[in-house]
């Protein structure tokens, strides 16, 4: 068969019932500035881990948002609280306060379950 | 008259003393047991040695006479010795009297606290005068020192303190006893002397006030010793406790043990030293700048030994390090602090897997074995003008260098240390180590005061000499290898809080260096004073609005005398005054001003 370098992709819905949002209001508590987050990447094109792998925080805030809590603890450990993405953020989000206060809340919650 | 030398008014005061020395040896030998391995090979190292007798003097200078208080505070000074100094002399005057007075050392160990009620007038013994003269005096000395305690309580303005320290109950109760020892023997005694004229110039003058009232003896000195019985039982629970701690802290520091990272007997001691003198509210940017004032060193400690510590108090600290300069005790509140932020860490985890030394590094030079490595650290690297100038000056002065974290730096851990991930930090710190020693080089330059605070105090395997930049140029001037044009133009350093405290304290190099290139100002806060940025990764838990008061503290040292440039050291700092200055006097780092000029 001839390959034109595309395929039928396969389907990649969100099962938003199968996610949990238990976590959001407590971070939200906790670094209020989480809200304020409009997406923008300045903090994954600057941050000292990306340019070792693949890791944005971007990506974090999005696995928190949608509660997928198991793939994100691996993920949070990458960070190295090196805190350039605070320093380069246009909308002041707690960058490092939030990574850390995810990776408790996570970390906790993985492990009771 | 009283030859039995005995009442049973003794018994509260012989109780108190009882209770009080049990409780003291267990902490001691509770918080000696918990002391780690390489603490008690310290102290074993060092006990016979001139170390002890040094720990000694320091006790006598510190403990008694609180020289370290003196020197912040004369009012607060004199406080603190007039007590402590003043109720010493007074036991052991009193028990050099007694022993006089009964022809033997080993008296009734009481006869010396309550002299004054068992003396018999009518005996006579050597230097009776003077004994009687130096027992009022002191007496008068650490009613002196009382009566300023209560002034402070009410009126801690007089001190130069804005707030007084508060207080539990336990305390509340230690308080009030030792508030009343010394004005309650201050009557017994010259009610006595009322009857017995046997008083000197303060107990005899009172006491002739007195005498017409007839006043029954006794209960005033039950009530005495029921107020010593009182403090001696209290005192343990209660800050008090460090009258006594600070003797073990003074020789365990001198035998040279350190805070580790994790919680240990030292801890303890730490903990239990402060006297919550409340000199480190008044220093703390926190308190000056942004109004928090529940979370400096004296209530963390005192919130840890409540049981009653929050985790926002333990982590809003910019672990600047000012409150450990000024503390009289020496106590390194910052260290506890990293302590008690300690995370849990999970077993197999491979932390940073992904960082791989060998693909780090410089991209343009395969040079293995140049004089100097370059680590700009991730800071430096969000202000490329740091990198450029560095990369000149390298050039100018002819360097054989290496810029070991051109492409992909790592982080040297620090901030992960400052926030309690202590396997994570190590794990970045020996990929680190692995990276240098890849490379065959003499110095390590680093122009982030965190990275070299880190590689200066946490690297212990790095055989390398470790250098600030600053003190690179400055090194380079000196050799004559760089040459810097004097220019017309005026600095305001500031001093970043990671090299200007502790054992890092680079003040020379860089004026030095800005006076060959200019005129430095001088500051109201400079060098271990200087004041904290307010953007320390020390503290997570600020808001933008509290770091930016901060900030404009420090900034308003910095532009008092309209300098023509501030001139600082540190990648964080200049980030954080180049957004805060839209207009006046430019922001530069050290390494630019060279260049520039
Ligand atoms: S603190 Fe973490 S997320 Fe932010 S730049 Fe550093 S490594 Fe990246
Ligand atoms: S830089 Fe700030 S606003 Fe932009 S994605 Fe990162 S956290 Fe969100
Ligand atoms: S920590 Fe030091 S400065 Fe602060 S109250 Fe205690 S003894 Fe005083
Ligand atoms: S380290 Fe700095 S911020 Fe923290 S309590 Fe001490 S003075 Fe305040």
């Amino acid at each position: 068969m001839i390959k034109f370098g595309y395929a039928p992709v396969v389907s990649r819905t969100l099962d938003l019932d199968s996610s949990d949002f238990s976590l959001r209001d407590e971070l939200i508590r906790e670094v209020p500035s989480y809200k304020k987050c409009i997406g923008c990447g300045g903090c994954t094109s600057t941050c000292s881990a990306h340019q070792h792998t693949e890791f944005s925080i971007l990506r974090c805030n999005m696995l928190f948002r949608r509660g997928k809590y198991d793939v994100l603890e691996k993920e949070l450990d990458k960070c190295m609280l090196c805190g350039k993405c605070l320093l380069v953020c246009p909308r002041n989000v707690n960058t490092r306060d939030m990574i850390i206060k995810m990776r408790l809340l996570v970390q906790h919650k993985n492990k009771k379950q | 008259m009283d030859t039995t030398m005995y009442n049973p008014f003794v018994m509260p005061f012989a109780f108190g003393v009882v209770i009080l020395f049990l409780n003291l040896i267990i902490s001691f030998v509770t918080w000696l047991y918990n002391l780690s391995k390489t603490q008690r090979k310290q102290v074993g190292r060092h006990i016979i040695s001139w170390r002890t007798l040094a720990a000694i003097w320091e006790c006598l200078r510190e403990c008694l006479l609180h020289r370290n208080i003196f020197k912040r505070n004369p009012v607060l000074g004199y406080m603190h010795c007039s007590l402590a100094f003043g109720w010493s002399l007074l036991i052991i005057v009193g028990k050099f009297e007694a022993s006089t007075y009964s022809g033997s050392f080993f008296t009734n160990p009481w006869l010396a606290i309550f002299f004054r009620y068992f003396e018999d007038p009518s005996r006579i013994f050597p230097h009776k005068e003077l004994f009687t003269f130096l027992m009022d005096f002191l007496l008068a000395v650490v009613l002196s020192g009382l009566l300023l305690a209560v002034i402070k309580r009410f009126y801690s303005r007089l001190m130069g303190l804005k707030k007084a320290t508060r207080h539990t109950p336990s305390d509340r109760i230690a308080l009030i006893s030792l508030w009343c020892i010394f004005p309650l023997r201050l009557v017994a005694e010259s009610l006595v002397a009322g009857y017995r004229n046997n008083g000197g110039f303060l107990t005899q003058s009172l006491g002739n006030l007195l005498a017409p009232f007839n006043l029954p003896i006794d209960p005033i000195w039950w009530a005495y010793s029921i107020a010593l019985c009182l403090f001696f039982i209290f005192m343990p629970f209660t800050r008090y406790m460090h009258i006594f701690t600070e003797i073990l802290l003074i020789f365990l520091r001198k035998w040279g043990v350190v805070e580790e990272d994790k919680k240990t007997g030292y801890t303890d001691v730490e903990l239990a030293a402060c006297s919550r003198c409340g000199i480190c509210i008044d220093v703390c940017p926190l308190n000056t700048a942004a109004k928090i004032n529940d979370t400096q060193s004296v209530y963390f400690i005192r919130d840890i030994r409540d049981n009653v510590i929050s985790h926002r108090i333990i982590n809003d600290c910019l672990l600047c390090n000012r409150c450990v300069e000024a503390c009289p005790v020496g106590i390194k509140s910052t260290k506890i602090r990293q302590i008690y932020r300690e995370k849990k860490s999970f077993e197999n985890k491979q932390y940073y897997d992904y960082l791989n030394p060998a693909a780090t590094g410089s991209t343009t030079s395969g040079n293995k074995s140049p004089k100097v490595l370059y680590f700009a650290g991730c800071m430096s690297h969000l202000t490329p003008g740091i990198i450029d100038s560095m990369k000149k000056i390298f050039k100018a002065a002819g360097e054989d260098f290496v810029f070991v974290d051109e492409d992909k730096n790592i982080c040297c851990g620090r901030p992960l240390r400052q926030q309690g991930f202590l396997d994570q930090a190590n794990t970045l710190m020996a990929k680190n180590v692995q990276l240098f020693n890849s490379y065959n080089a003499e110095i390590l330059v680093t122009s982030c005061p965190i990275c070299y605070n880190s590689f200066k105090t946490e690297y212990k395997d790095l055989n390398i000499k470790v250098m600030h930049h600053t003190q690179y140029i400055n090194m380079l001037i000196e050799e004559g290898r760089l040459q810097v044009n004097h220019s017309d133009k005026t600095f305001a350093y500031h001093d970043p809080c990671e090299i200007s405290r502790e054992e890092n304290r680079i003040f020379e190099e860089p004026r030095n260096i800005l006076r060959a290139a200019g005129t430095l100002l001088p500051l109201t806060n400079e060098k271990a004073d200087a004041l904290c940025c307010g953007s320390s990764l020390g503290n997570t838990v600020l808001s933008t609005e509290q770091i930016e008061d901060i900030r404009n503290q420090a900034m308003d040292v910095l532009t008092k005398d309209n300098p023509d440039y501030i001139v600082t050291s540190c990648p964080l700092c200049k980030k954080t005054f180049k957004k805060g200055l839209r207009n006046g006097p430019e922001v530069k780092d050290i390494a630019e001003i060279i260049i520039m000029g």
